[in-house]
């Protein structure tokens, strides 16, 4: 149906309007008739919320020079996390420790957890043998694709457990 | 492997039987926990082997775990795409998890363990997302049920904790307790009456969030808006959970307040307005998704102000997950082409509806 108003675009509103008497009349109004009588026909609602703002924001981190460049476990970097938006593992927040925590504190106000506290259960011989299964299948393979420097740390990080 | 969703405790769809505070208003409630394992990398960078040996890590914990007893477990990347997309439209599994985008296939090691209300998906964007889904408002109820779940997990696999940060995740933006409560609200009286930006922009200066239906990313469709907190550290999980409960109850009672005006302002016109959505709903021959939708947040509202009456807000629901186009397709046993999932979503529509109206006068 046109619009009422000006016979040219499509009506996406109906106006109804009772007198004094009860006599009701309607008015179909297409979107920019209805604007000019000060009637919006669009909910004014943000479709992208915050959630996807903050989302963004680990683009603009900056990087502090106390942090190591790569994490020793996952090998991962800043600039990894500035273009994913996630971190590669659990060790990344030790080694991107004093970067994180500006971040953190940007985002939540605080770095400070105050919420339910967590005591790991008593790590068995088994569980310790994981991770230095993991870090020795990380260094074979960086030593079968010549990747001398990544290898050298992996060895480094494999003697501390040890 | 094909899922057959009927070995679960409920069908994994107690959360629609309406039975919650607040039902009419608030369809659902849940509540996740993000949980990593120390000593893998996080899924989005672990290799296949190491998410595997996360998911027989897990497996053995759950099997261990007495609030996990009857959860079963579903390999999701063993499942064709159509199966991963229904756990989604039921609101078991994450879009992530499910891996439903072109540019993120689903991983190997992508599970999830399934209960009565309750669920564990493992190799999602953290190794572990314990999940609790109510019926309703029911906030407290959720997280008791969650509490036992991730007590009982991490005592017996090491979570990755930090003594300043918190429990850690992939994204910095869940670390600390974790946690996202969220609450899945209809609020048609706000939107008519214009009052929905201004709550949705309240709720933003509170630290809430709202998304549409099917979280992160999704739009929002038929009224239906989940609210969730935005932060993750600096308080506690009851604090969290608390202001969440609060704020809920005023945007509750705010609706509860437009829908009254509605009625008095404008009663014949949304009178009408609402029946001609319910008799689209009961004689449409093609219905598109978003159309459904539409037409069932108004039908909702009727049945909310008592315009309509003999309608449970249970079938309301159903309609919701089970006019979906994974579910419209396992129901006639074959891939439907979009103008196709039209005309069986109208028809199942219909159908449900004349049901009701049978049964109801």
């Amino acid at each position: 149906m046109l619009c009422d108003s000006c016979k040219e675009r499509d009506s996406v509103v109906t106006l109804t309007r009772s007198n004094a008497d009860g006599v009701v009349t309607e008015e179909h109004l297409c979107e920019r008739c209805a604007l000019e009588r000060g009637i919006e026909t669009h909910i004014t609602q943000p479709k992208q919320p915050l959630a996807d703002f903050i989302g963004a924001l680990h683009k603009q981190l900056p990087a502090s020079p106390h942090d190591s460049g790569r994490c020793g476990f996952c090998s991962g970097t800043l600039r990894d996390f500035r273009s994913t938006g996630r971190l590669g593992c659990s060790y990344c927040y030790t080694t991107f420790e004093a970067t994180l925590r500006d971040w953190l504190r940007r985002i939540h106000g605080t770095s400070k957890h105050v919420g339910k506290r967590y005591q790991p259960p008593v790590p068995l011989v088994e569980e310790g043998a994981t991770v230095l299964a993991e870090l020795r299948d990380r260094l074979r393979r960086a030593v079968e694709q010549e990747q001398f420097e990544e290898a050298a740390r992996l060895r480094d990080q494999i003697k501390v457990l040890e | 492997m094909t899922l057959d969703l009927s070995l679960l405790p409920d069908g994994g769809v107690s959360w629609l039987d309406a039975s919650g505070d607040h039902a009419g208003i608030v369809l659902s409630t849940r509540i996740r926990l993000a949980r990593n394992l120390e000593g893998f990398a996080f899924p989005g960078r672990a290799r296949d082997g190491e998410r595997l040996r996360v998911l027989s890590r897990v497996r053995e914990a759950v099997g261990t775990a007495p609030s996990l007893e009857h959860h079963v477990l579903v390999r999701v990347d063993d499942l064709p795409s159509e199966d991963r997309l229904l756990l989604h439209e039921r609101h078991l599994v994450s879009r992530e998890l499910a891996g439903l985008d072109p540019q993120h296939p689903v991983r190997s090691g992508a599970a999830v363990f399934l209960g009565a209300g309750t669920g564990v998906m493992v190799n999602e964007e953290d190794h572990l997302r314990l999940q609790a889904l109510r019926s309703g408002f029911a906030l407290s109820e959720a997280y008791a049920a969650l509490e036992r779940i991730d007590e009982e997990l991490g005592a017996t696999i090491p979570f990755a904790y930090h003594q300043e940060f918190g429990f850690l995740t992939s994204c910095p933006t869940n670390t600390g307790t974790g946690m996202r409560a969220s609450v899945m609200i209809h609020l048609p009286g706000l939107n008519a009456t214009k009052e929905i930006s201004k709550t949705l922009a309240g709720l933003q200066q509170m630290g809430l969030t709202y998304r549409g239906l099917y979280g992160e990313g999704s739009e929002v469709v038929g009224n239906f808006f989940q609210i969730s907190n935005q932060t993750t550290l600096g308080r506690s999980e009851d604090e969290i959970i608390d202001q969440l409960m609060y704020v809920l109850r005023t945007v509750i009672s705010r609706e509860e307040d437009a829908r009254r005006v509605l009625l008095r302002d404008a009663g014949y016109i949304i009178e009408d307005k609402l029946w001609r959505a319910y008799g689209t709903l009961r004689y449409a021959r093609s219905l598109t998704f978003d159309e459904a939708m539409s037409y069932l947040s108004g039908v909702r509202l009727a049945v909310g102000l008592k315009l309509i009456t003999g309608l449970s807000v249970y079938t309301l629901n159903k309609l919701l997950i089970f006019s979906q186009s994974a579910h419209l397709a396992q129901a006639e046993g074959r891939a439907l082409t979009d103008s196709e999932a039209n005309l069986v979503r109208a028809r199942y529509v219909r159908q449900l509806l004349a049901e009701e109206a049978g049964t109801n006068g």
